[in-house]
């Protein structure tokens, strides 16, 4: 009789959210991985019906604390798509600035407090500051230069309220740019060595052959625009994501999965991002990659933490570029006149792929609604890898492959507060 | 003048969670001399800038819901069961109040004196003010809060 092995645990740590991990292990086959999401949804596309266009960008920020700018970029160029308005000039470099803010929090928040603890035997960051204070301390200091960018140009750290459609509500003093710039230089050194320190973790052996999918640009590194490609020769205009993609209902999660209707799941984020536009790094990025031992494609999910860290390099170096050579726009905003009709609009959140679409009326109500996570996106994907992780690892005790089951889980940041909220893993061996 | 920090930890447009801003908009009807008052709306590693170099800080959130909504405790970041009594704060982020204040602890960053009050919630539901239970708590730690910072600030 085969031996059906079960090993749960109740609630998995360091992820943004909360939901379950179902692994069933019948001798030494892994017969069943569920990411069981079952906070309940949270409705936010039907809040925004019946809404002014001219809020989205405000109500989507409250989908998630941690990456809010890119509710609100993927928001406010769908609807401005939709209205025949281009954003350009000194308010769309700003815009880039803002997002490199949001990178910087965000992958640092990851990198150091939620996934860096996994590779060095800790529980949480609190035992890894016991041991390494100097490691936390570089960690909060490089998140606080990313907490600087958003709140001086978001208006605050949290949920950002000077982003608008068209632009934003204020621009902030020449000065405080100045200052902010000074932030990120003295930033710059601790990018770097948060490189060279996650480049020494020892890494499992494990790679897999994804479907990456993120968006390219001609000329830069992807933030707000450009077209969705991957690796397997999808290149389309970002209005035709439907065409391409679906979301679908799976009974054990409350987060839509999503496909390619082509050829299935495939994979979002900074692995993606990376292995597609790394010709489009700033030099001391990729230079940095370089160094840590990693070239245009890394196909170990667990060395997305490396990438993580370049990318903190990249945003920082932006960001700087661009104080560097700001120029500040006329008006805070343009003009944007509501139409009725569709936008669609998707840009690089930290943890991958943000799509939003809109219909709206001609008085600008928002009459439907659709925004895929890349959470969401990256469900299916977060299976398959625990899938072909644990097969040639049944042999470990219970207590190691949960250990590795949840790290490798946060490989991918999940941040299931978007997707819907908790996560506890279970595996049952049969 | 000795000062006292006051936080006020939660999100004021989820039911119950906005009992610590609500604390700290009661104390800044008539502020209490020596009291800075600051909230910190959700991201808990930024309590450790926050605070900074305080001295003497007090904490305000809501609690999760268990029997009683509107209960007040009072914890002591001394007291030994301070990491079991902390995780009836309710956070739905990667980093919570506990963690933070480990890591605080862990860091010597900790202030010398830090008092954390949790107000019980019920509901945390998206845009809703809190109940009537919070509410009344609400009042009961400002009150306690004023007293507080008025014993602390005259006597060192």
């Amino acid at each position: 009789m085969t031996e059906r092995r079960r090993i749960q645990v109740d609630y998995l740590a360091r992820v943004e959210g909360e939901g379950a991990l179902d692994v069933v292990i019948d001798g030494e086959r892994v017969s069943n991985v569920s990411l069981r999401i079952f906070e309940p949804p949270r409705f936010f596309e039907g809040f925004l019906r019946g809404r002014d266009f001219r809020e989205a960008p405000d109500i989507t920020a409250r989908i998630c604390g941690i990456c809010p700018v890119a509710y609100q970029m993927s928001a406010v160029h769908a609807l401005e798509q939709l209205c025949g308005v281009t954003v350009d000039g000194p308010l769309r470099t700003l815009r880039r600035l803002l997002y490199c803010g949001e990178w910087i929090e965000s992958h640092t928040l990851h990198v150091y407090m939620l996934h860096a603890p996994d590779f060095l035997g800790r529980h949480s960051v609190v035992e890894l500051a016991q041991d390494a204070p100097q490691m936390v301390e570089r960690g909060l200091r490089l998140k606080k230069a990313g907490n600087a960018i958003v709140a001086l140009l978001g208006g605050r750290e949290v949920h950002p309220i000077n982003v608008r459609v068209g632009g934003f509500w204020k621009i902030p003093a020449p000065a405080e740019f100045r200052a902010l710039g000074e932030t990120l230089r003295a930033a710059r050194e601790d990018a770097l060595a948060t490189v060279e320190w996650v480049a020494g973790f020892d890494f499992p052996d494990f790679e897999r052959d994804y479907e990456l999918v993120s968006l390219r640009h001609a000329d830069e590194y992807p933030f707000n625009e450009g077209r969705i490609v991957s690796n397997r020769g999808l290149d389309i205009d970002q209005r035709d994501y439907h065409a391409h993609f679906e979301e679908h209902h799976v009974e054990h999660s409350t987060a839509l999965h999503c496909r390619l209707r082509e050829r299935g799941h495939y994979h979002v984020g900074p692995l993606a991002r990376f292995a597609l536009n790394f010709d489009r790094l700033r030099p001391a990025a990729r230079e940095a990659a370089t160094r840590a031992g990693i070239g245009a494609t890394v196909r170990n999910p667990f060395k997305s933490i490396i990438v993580r860290a370049v990318e903190v390099v990249q945003a920082i170096d932006e960001a700087i570029a661009i104080i560097d050579g700001l120029e500040l726009p006329p008006a805070p905003a343009v003009d944007v006149t509501p139409r009725a009709g569709t936008g669609l609009a998707a840009t690089e959140a930290p943890r991958g792929l943000l799509h939003h679409t809109y219909r709206i009326d001609a008085a600008g109500l928002i009459e439907h609604a659709q925004i895929v996570p890349p959470t969401s996106q990256n469900q299916a994907s977060i299976e398959d890898d625990l899938a072909a992780f644990i097969a040639p690892r049944v042999a470990l005790a219970d207590d190691a492959l949960r250990w590795q089951c949840e790290q490798a889980v946060r490989n991918y940041d999940p941040c299931i507060s978007c997707s819907t909220h908790f996560l506890q893993l279970s595996v049952e061996r049969r | 003048m000795n000062t006292v920090t006051v936080i006020g930890i939660g999100n004021r447009d989820r039911g119950d969670d906005a009992a610590g801003p609500a604390v700290i908009d009661a104390l800044a009807a008539a502020p209490p001399p020596g009291a800075r008052l600051l909230t910190a709306p959700g991201d808990m590693l930024a309590l450790l800038d926050l605070w900074g170099d305080a001295g003497h800080v007090i904490l305000v959130d809501a609690m999760a819901a268990q029997a009683a909504p509107g209960r007040v405790l009072r914890l002591d970041a001394g007291d030994a069961a301070l990491t079991t009594a902390l995780g009836n704060f309710a956070s739905s982020h990667a980093f919570d109040l506990a963690e933070a204040i480990e890591l605080g602890r862990a860091l010597g960053r900790l202030p010398s004196r830090l008092v954390i009050y949790g107000i019980e919630g019920e509901h945390f539901d998206h845009g809703q003010p809190p109940g009537a239970a919070v509410q009344a708590a609400v009042a009961e730690v400002g009150q306690r809060i004023r007293a507080e910072v008025g014993t602390c600030t005259k006597h060192p």
